[in-house]
């Protein structure tokens, strides 16, 4: 699109945007950072994580600052208000799994007090490598508006409930077995929650860059796979019938 | 089964303008407009400089009759009527038809005989208690009769810019329009003054059909249902104030309402 005639209104477009996707970059190094302090048990990068997260949430604090100054100053219409509704939107998100994030890093230290579990963390790696994927493409989609790529994120949240169903199962599984694999279970539980919670949020993102380049909120329903809030097992029951217990949600 | 339409959803045109190209000597000013002004509601013109629509706007009520290089051809319908037909009576037309300038323009007479002036034309008073009850109404109706009432024989040309312009509308509504054409009514307006005209056009919508230019894209948006975007004489868009500020199809209009370089 061509420039805007008062030229320090593209500055001021393009800092506000510069600044999201110095969040995001922020975010998915957080998320790199507190996965990788999981699988290795370190916790002196766990701490680091936890302390990282200050500076993505004054980042947020300078995006909400400057687009509420570009909405007063500039009064933007059509494709420069999506913009800036659509960024204030995506540092809110952002922030959200910034948190996500730190919380992960938080349960390093009791993860490694379960050690016995020590398979299922290379699913939450592999759950978390999918989120990172997906923040990168969204960040991606945002700087070029790139509608097509902002569809594929949005339908790969799929993949990541996936791998959460799995994990539950598997997790339910241990609990049963002995309960004093609770408490590990839980925290490992919880992290999955988080990385699910974070691929929600981007896929959330994605739809928002939908809007801003289409100027339609895309209608169709996405795939939704997080079926954990409905399962149930009962002790002694075949893992293989699982699928009986599922009550379909999307109906 | 199909729902019945609510009354409001009904829409009714109370101009509509076809294939309308206006020439000011060999300068092609407006080009082939069609355009549907509906009945109560305000219909925002937009447009740079020289895009043509004060040119269209005068074409409404034939103010262009009198500059003598002005041709105009095509169709202008008011109550299903060509108003250039040769039988139209401009005068009445004009009645009919009011309009409301840039500039607050208030004959040198009294705030009272500035209203009386349409009225004692178009003899639409029998008597002085009459007279005096249309000034009232039409000042009540343009917001200014509070404000005015104990100097009704007080120069209208004493009033403050805002006062004026309320003071030109109520003599505007003074000869029962039912079309009110404003040429950018608020250009010489402070911003209070020009939210008191905005807030009286919300109003007024409810007994009239407004058609305003602007160059204000902010009030084009805040008061119009309607926006037309002109650009260099062709009606480049029409549609839905909502639509046309938040989703506009044409590129042109995009640059413009964005403020870019088109």
């Amino acid at each position: 699109m061509n420039d805007h005639i008062v030229s320090s209104f593209d500055d001021d477009l393009d800092k506000v945007e510069s600044l999201v996707l110095e969040m995001g970059g922020l975010v998915e190094q957080q998320l790199v950072n507190a996965t990788l302090a999981l699988v290795n048990q370190d916790s002196k990068l766990a701490k680091q994580v936890v302390k990282g997260d200050a500076r993505i949430d004054k980042l947020e604090g300078e995006v909400n600052v400057m687009t509420v100054q570009v909405l007063a100053i500039r009064q933007p219409f059509a494709d420069d208000l999506r913009t800036v509704i659509t960024t204030l939107k995506l540092a809110s998100h952002l922030e959200s799994i910034g948190n996500y994030a730190k919380n992960m890093a938080r349960r390093t230290r009791a993860i490694s007090k379960a050690s016995a579990f020590s398979g299922s963390t290379g699913t939450l790696k592999r759950m978390s490598e999918l989120v990172q994927q997906m923040v990168r493409e969204t960040l991606d989609a945002y700087t070029h508006r790139d509608v097509e790529l902002a569809e594929l994120v949005r339908n790969r949240d799929e993949d990541v409930d996936q791998l959460l169903n799995s994990l539950f199962r598997e997790m339910l599984t241990y609990m049963m077995e002995d309960p004093r694999h609770i408490s590990g279970c839980m925290h490992i539980l919880f992290i999955a929650k988080n990385i699910e919670r974070m691929g929600d949020h981007i896929t959330d993102m994605a739809e928002e860059i939908l809007f801003l380049v289409n100027g339609k909120w895309p209608k169709d329903k996405r795939p939704k796979g997080d079926r954990t809030s409905t399962l149930i097992i009962e002790p002694g029951e075949d893992d293989e019938d699982d699928d009986a217990h599922f009550e379909d949600d999307e109906s | 089964m199909k729902k019945p339409k609510k009354k409001s959803d009904v829409v009714e045109n109370v101009m509509t303008v076809r294939n309308v190209d206006v020439f000011y000597g060999s300068n092609h000013a407006v080009k082939d407009v069609s355009l549907d002004i509906r009945k109560n509601q305000i219909t925002a013109l937009i447009g740079p400089s020289g895009c043509g629509k004060s040119t269209l706007l005068r074409c409404l009520n034939r103010m262009n009759d009198n500059i003598e290089i002005c041709k105009i051809t095509g169709e202008v319908k008011y109550d299903g009527q060509d108003i250039y037909d040769k039988n139209v009576d401009v005068v009445a037309l004009r009645a009919r038809i009011g309009m409301v300038f840039q500039k607050p323009n208030p004959f040198p007479k009294s705030i009272y005989d500035n209203v009386a002036y349409g009225p004692r034309i178009h003899r639409l008073a029998e008597n002085k208690q009459q007279l005096d009850d249309i000034v009232e109404n039409s000042l009540k109706k343009a917001g200014l009769f509070a404000e005015v009432a104990d100097r009704l024989a007080d120069p209208g040309t004493g009033l403050s810019g805002g006062q004026q312009q309320r003071l030109c509308i109520a003599r505007a509504i003074a000869v029962e329009p039912e079309v009110i054409l404003m040429d950018e009514p608020c250009s010489a307006l402070d911003p209070i003054a020009t939210a008191v005209i905005e807030e009286l056009m919300e109003d007024m919508r409810l007994n009239y059909s407004i058609v305003i230019v602007t160059h204000s894209m902010q009030q084009a948006a805040r008061i119009s249902q309607r926006t037309a975007f002109f650009h260099m004489g062709e009606l480049v868009e029409q549609g839905a104030t909502s639509k046309i500020f938040t989703l506009p199809k044409d590129e042109r209009t995009k640059s413009y309402i964005t403020g870019r370089i088109g």
